[in-house]
């Protein structure tokens, strides 16, 4: 295996501080390689976000081993509707990360934005619009696009479809599943979805109470799982079947 | 047979364009049946169950045709003779518990709130009752639970509390709007088989709304797919499936997530 992009060992977090200090986090270990989806599954509570959160350096009260080999990781929220700025036109949003990456040329983040544009399914016409005016699965594309187009490697995915009708999730599953191949992406997938994680990810993490109980090949998880907690969740998925 | 809609259909005209969000839905339903609605946002699913339960406030919506509960149609009557049928004969309960309850009211309290309404009981029978559709709803310890609050309480046990009360007058029909989308999905596996527990020990028959097709499959005998207002395709939950006649239909199949893999450039089993 070559270097990983993402290497955590013995991982601990915390939320809060003095006496409501909360551990969130328990000794997580796991790697992730160049081009490769590893899905990070659990329920309401597991810590799954908490890791996601602690890979983009947004978690500062932990102990452990935390490298990212990755220079500006990015992360797609559930909700593009709360993570787009409402009040900007989404040629704005799109060329705001270039913006705050040093691209100064106005001309130049324009037509990067425009040539983005293809790789995402979005059209010229939709630069001038708004988030409210555009559909959810849109929006989302925007959110994924805002994420890309600083040439970012790693993209951390934080349950990317679970607000969207399921036709919408499966044009955008196959979105990504085509931008990871396209571009050479490594993704962070974290997903209460047991379907969802199947259908993209190489090797998945199952978490509950802040650890990380089980992790291995999708195949080899979801058909043979070991773990009591792993077994009663692929029994509750009942798109599985 | 119990239920029998024909052709409601709901209009807004507080808008400018008026909008039709339920355009002609039929439906028969025999006592003791679980169907099941089905379709993405926008499809009119939730909107038919409203109006199913006078939910719908005239001044914004006409309602029309008809909806015979027991031979009476619903529709047309005035609010203070629905709410005789509301909670009595049918009840609702919806995707998000925490909305719905009242958050400084003492869970027993809001579990016999329906009872107030209906009938005078005195306090130990309305009391007995109460922990009683707590107990059918498969809440632990319903005594204990009867003098907390609803923020003391997980999400799959307030979509409980809401059931107990939804079901503490024994209702003939449970319209369940959602009810385990916003829940952990073990969560939502032990409440569907609370509804399926209650379906056959009390024979309560069901319409399940749900966008989620795995979850339909596993609860009702029968489905309807919606989309836009209309009824796409209706038959036995079996057949639908397995057989989708419309091409809406296999495409919502379809899209449901399944042990297929994608990978970019092409799908691959």
């Amino acid at each position: 295996m070559s270097e990983p992009i993402v290497h955590i060992a013995r991982l601990n977090s915390w939320y809060g501080r003095g006496k409501g200090r909360k551990q969130v986090l328990r000794d997580v270990s796991l790697k992730l390689a160049p081009g490769e989806v590893l899905g990070v599954v659990g329920e309401s509570g597991s810590g799954k976000s908490t890791l996601a959160k602690c890979v983009l350096g947004m978690v500062t009260d932990i102990t452990g081993t935390l490298e990212v080999n990755s220079p500006r990781p990015q992360m797609v929220f559930q909700d593009p509707y709360g993570s787009l700025n409402p009040a900007k036109t989404v040629g704005w949003i799109l060329e705001e990360p270039l913006r705050t990456a040093g691209v100064k040329d106005k001309g130049e983040r324009r037509q990067r934005v425009r040539d983005f544009l293809p790789l995402v399914g979005l059209e010229e016409e939709h630069l001038a619009r708004r988030p409210a005016q555009l559909s959810g699965g849109q929006r989302q594309r925007v959110a994924i696009a805002a994420a890309l187009i600083q040439g970012s490697r790693l993209i951390v995915l934080d349950e990317p479809v679970s607000a969207l009708d399921v036709t919408l999730q499966a044009q955008i599953l196959r979105l990504l599943a085509d931008l990871k191949e396209e571009l050479g992406l490594s993704y962070l997938f974290i997903s209460h979805d047991l379907a969802v994680v199947y259908q993209l990810c190489d090797r998945v993490a199952v978490m509950t109470g802040g650890e990380i109980v089980e992790e291995g090949d999708v195949d080899e998880i979801y058909d043979h799982p070991r773990h009591a907690y792993t077994k009663k969740l692929l029994a509750a998925s009942l798109a599985l079947d | 047979m119990m239920l029998d809609v024909q052709e409601l259909s709901v209009a807004f005209t507080d808008r400018q364009e008026p909008f039709t969000a339920v355009d002609k839905f039929s439906l028969q339903m025999d006592r003791g049946e679980i169907v099941g609605i089905v379709g993405e946002s926008g499809s009119g699913k939730s909107m038919t169950a409203h109006a199913l339960m006078g939910l719908i406030p005239r001044s914004r919506a006409a309602v029309t045709g008809r909806a015979l509960f027991e031979g009476v149609d619903l529709l047309p009557l005035p609010r203070e003779a629905l709410r005789q049928y509301q909670g009595r004969d049918l009840s609702i309960i919806f995707q998000e518990p925490m909305t719905s309850l009242n958050p400084t009211m003492r869970i027993g309290k809001q579990v016999e709130e329906a009872l107030f309404i209906h009938g005078k009981l005195s306090p130990g029978e309305r009391k007995a009752k109460a922990l009683a559709a707590m107990e059918l709803a498969g809440l632990p310890d319903p005594e204990g639970l009867y003098r907390q609050y609803p923020h003391q309480l997980s999400g799959g046990m307030r979509q409980r509390v809401m059931i107990a009360a939804a079901l503490v007058l024994r209702p003939r029909l449970l319209i369940a709007d959602e009810p385990t989308t916003a829940l952990d999905v073990t969560i939502q596996a032990q409440i569907l088989d609370t509804l399926k527990d209650i379906n056959r020990q009390e024979g309560t028959a069901i319409l399940f709304i749900s966008h989620d097709l795995g979850v339909v499959k596993a609860l009702c005998s029968r489905v309807v797919v919606m989309k836009q207002g209309r009824i796409v395709e209706t038959g036995p939950a079996e057949q639908v499936f397995h057989h989708p006649r419309e091409d809406y239909t296999k495409l919502l199949i379809a899209s449901r997530p399944s042990r297929k893999k994608l990978r970019g450039g092409g799908e691959h089993e």
